[in-house]
């Protein structure tokens, strides 16, 4: 009974193809669309993910001043390079300490100019956040003890000061200073805010402190947790160990920061998902709307069919077969429209992943989920009309024109 | 011929004060007012009457597609009224075939499909279906064209597709509404040919309606309605 009544409906669509056509073409559109958001959303997500990781896993960002309430106090002292040492010593758990300052410098070399990043800090500054030098070397002891006069640049400022130049060695011009470049970081490309990140250049701290800055200061610090490690207990130590150095009695608030990156990935992971669920419940309306074509193209077939449902019922068919052929018909027409949704949504999302730059994520989840779905607009639209037409009168239906 | 038929007869309907009432009240129309009538088996009998005469809603009625307001309707002794919707559906899968005035064919569906419909609802299977359905065809003389579609057949053809989707389940009576009512005197007397042949070779009762007498001369019994009545029953030429 199963059986013919399938054979029945599948007849009978092969029969108006065209018909066929328009009813699917709402639940391609909405199962096509609801598949590419989620897709697409989640290799944005991914991507942020990614670009956090590749910031510097587990990294904890140590600045003065305080996090809340008005009247920040300009008073608030700032680190010292002995701050950072007191860290990389006192805390277990720590992989590394970067100190860092930086400031905005137009670099000049020979008759080109770039304003970038100009960065204080160690060969710690690498590990932490994830750099490693394509060509030359990192700073050697003497020159980060002595202050030399010698910097490593990122990929950016490369291209736009030395083009296709072989650039180690050679010097730029950092306003007054003039300092030979030793090293390229390896491009990083964007990161998750759309900040180049190799739009930068590496001094050594001392250098910075003396020949840009002039003062002893140190603007933040760049901890790297150990893989494995706890990010909240280090986060807890480093904030007890500054309160200790800064004197702050119990009472006082703490005046400087201790951030997580992962607060910060998470907040911007969140922000993505949202949007993502956001665009995907828009493309849900569009199914919704699809299946109401469906129900829609349903009850005029109905009607056109009067006649042939007459038929049907004259020469013996019972009510639940012809309600029954119906709704096989919908629900074949909705799940071949959703199987078609989803082939049109992953060529689309492939591409759109790689015109957005966004990587692919294959999520089956939502590929079932979306197909069901799909069958089940089927059953839900179709038994309206499949109910009107089981309920014919034969000798009506028969006389229908 | 006609006296083995009067003497070997078993009544397969018996209609006793059928009425069929429409609406209620002071709009109430008396369709049928209290039909008496007895069909036996292998009978082949023509209803006439003027249009409005009710003679397709009798129809209707012994066809199980409607019921009557009041009577007893008995085929092969079952009272049909105490039958439920799913039952009195059963009836006409098994027991009836359908002739219809404009032919009533699937449309877009071959001359084979439209025959292997009742087929599918009887369940049968595919092979055997094919088989059958085949054969029906050549009983009503369109071998080789079975893969026409309705709109390529002429009206002739497609009655006969008709006659023979009606024929291939079997069935103990096939009821035929105007079956003649569309086609040329020529094709007309081809279907009442072949209506007679399935009557004599098969032994299937055939109940027609019509209101041309030069097709109701191929019947062996006319009933004539008039106004939700029967006003005369004649068999074999006599007046009963």
């Amino acid at each position: 009974m199963l059986l013919n009544t399938i054979i029945l409906a599948l007849r009978e669509l092969k029969r108006n193809v065209m018909r066929s056509v328009l009813t699917i073409l709402g639940i391609v559109i909405g199962v096509g669309a609801v598949i590419t958001m989620v897709t697409i959303g989640g290799g944005a997500t991914a991507q942020v993910k990614e670009q956090i990781a590749s910031m510097g896993s587990n990294l904890l960002m140590v600045t003065p001043g305080k996090r809340f309430g008005p009247g920040q106090s300009s008073s608030v002292p700032l680190f010292k390079l002995d701050d950072g040492e007191a860290i990389a010593r006192e805390v277990s758990s720590i992989a590394a300490v970067a100190p860092v300052s930086s400031q905005s410098i137009k670099a000049i070399f020979g008759n080109q100019n770039w304003t970038t990043q100009v960065t204080g800090s160690s060969n710690q500054y690498f590990r932490v956040t994830n750099r490693t030098i394509r060509t030359g070397r990192l700073f050697s002891d003497t020159e980060l003890r002595s202050g030399a006069a010698v910097c490593i640049v990122g990929e950016t400022v490369r291209k736009k000061l030395f083009g296709g130049q072989e650039c180690l060695g050679l010097n730029i011009r950092l306003e007054k200073l003039s300092c030979q470049v030793i090293g390229v970081l390896e491009a990083k490309g964007q990161s998750t805010m759309g900040m180049d990140q190799d739009d930068i250049v590496v001094i050594p701290l001392r250098t910075f402190q003396r020949r840009i800055s002039g003062n002893q200061d140190v603007a933040m610090f760049q901890v790297s947790v150990q893989q494995g490690a706890s990010t909240e207990k280090a986060q807890q130590d480093i904030r007890l160990l500054m309160r200790e150095r800064r004197h702050l009695s119990p009472s006082d608030d703490d005046n400087f920061n201790v951030m997580d990156m992962k607060e910060i990935a998470n907040m911007l992971t969140g922000t993505t998902r949202l949007l993502t669920a956001l665009l995907s419940a828009v493309a849900a309306v569009s199914l919704l709307v699809g299946g109401i074509g469906i129900m829609n193209i349903m009850l005029v077939s109905v009607t056109e069919r009067t006649r042939e449902i007459g038929i049907r019922l004259a020469i013996g068919a019972f009510e639940h077969e012809v309600l029954f052929q119906f709704l096989v018909e919908a629900v074949v027409l909705s799940s071949f429209g959703g199987l078609i949704g989803i082939v049109l949504a992953l060529s689309a999302s492939v591409w759109l992943a790689s015109t957005l730059r966004v990587p692919f994520v294959f999520n089956g989840g939502i590929v079932i989920v979306a197909f069901l779905f799909s069958a089940a607009v089927g059953v839900i639209f179709g038994y309206f009309p499949a109910m009107k037409a089981a309920r014919l009168d034969p000798i009506e239906a028969l006389r229908h024109e | 011929m006609v006296a083995f038929n009067q003497i070997d007869t078993h009544p397969i309907i018996e209609l006793k004060g059928i009425t069929k009432v429409y609406g209620a009240g002071q709009a109430a129309m008396h369709a049928l007012r209290g039909i008496d009538l007895i069909i036996n088996e292998g009978e082949f009998l023509a209803v006439m009457g003027p249009s409005g005469s009710s003679k397709s809603t009798c129809m209707n009625i012994l066809g199980c597609l409607d019921t009557p307001t009041s009577g007893s309707y008995k085929f092969k002794g079952i009272e049909v009224g105490r039958l439920d919707h799913k039952q009195r559906t059963r009836l006409r899968r098994f027991y009836f075939g359908f002739v219809f005035q404009g032919y009533n064919l699937l449309k877009r569906t071959s001359a084979l499909e439209n025959v292997e419909l009742p087929l599918i609802y009887r369940g049968i299977t595919a092979n055997i279906r094919r088989a059958r359905a085949l054969q029906a065809l050549e009983a009503v003389g369109l071998k080789g064209w079975e893969s026409h579609m309705p709109g390529e057949l002429s009206g002739g053809q497609q009655q006969r597709v008709a006659i023979a989707r009606a024929i291939v389940t079997d069935p103990s009576v096939l009821f035929a509404d105007e079956p003649t009512g569309n086609l040329d005197t020529a094709r007309s007397h081809e279907i009442m040919d072949l209506l007679t042949r399935l009557n004599r070779d098969r032994g299937i009762t055939i109940v027609m309606v019509t209101h041309e007498p030069d097709m109701a001369m191929y019947a062996k019994r006319t009933v004539h309605f008039l106004d939700g009545r029967v006003e005369s029953d004649n068999q074999n030429g006599r007046i009963l």
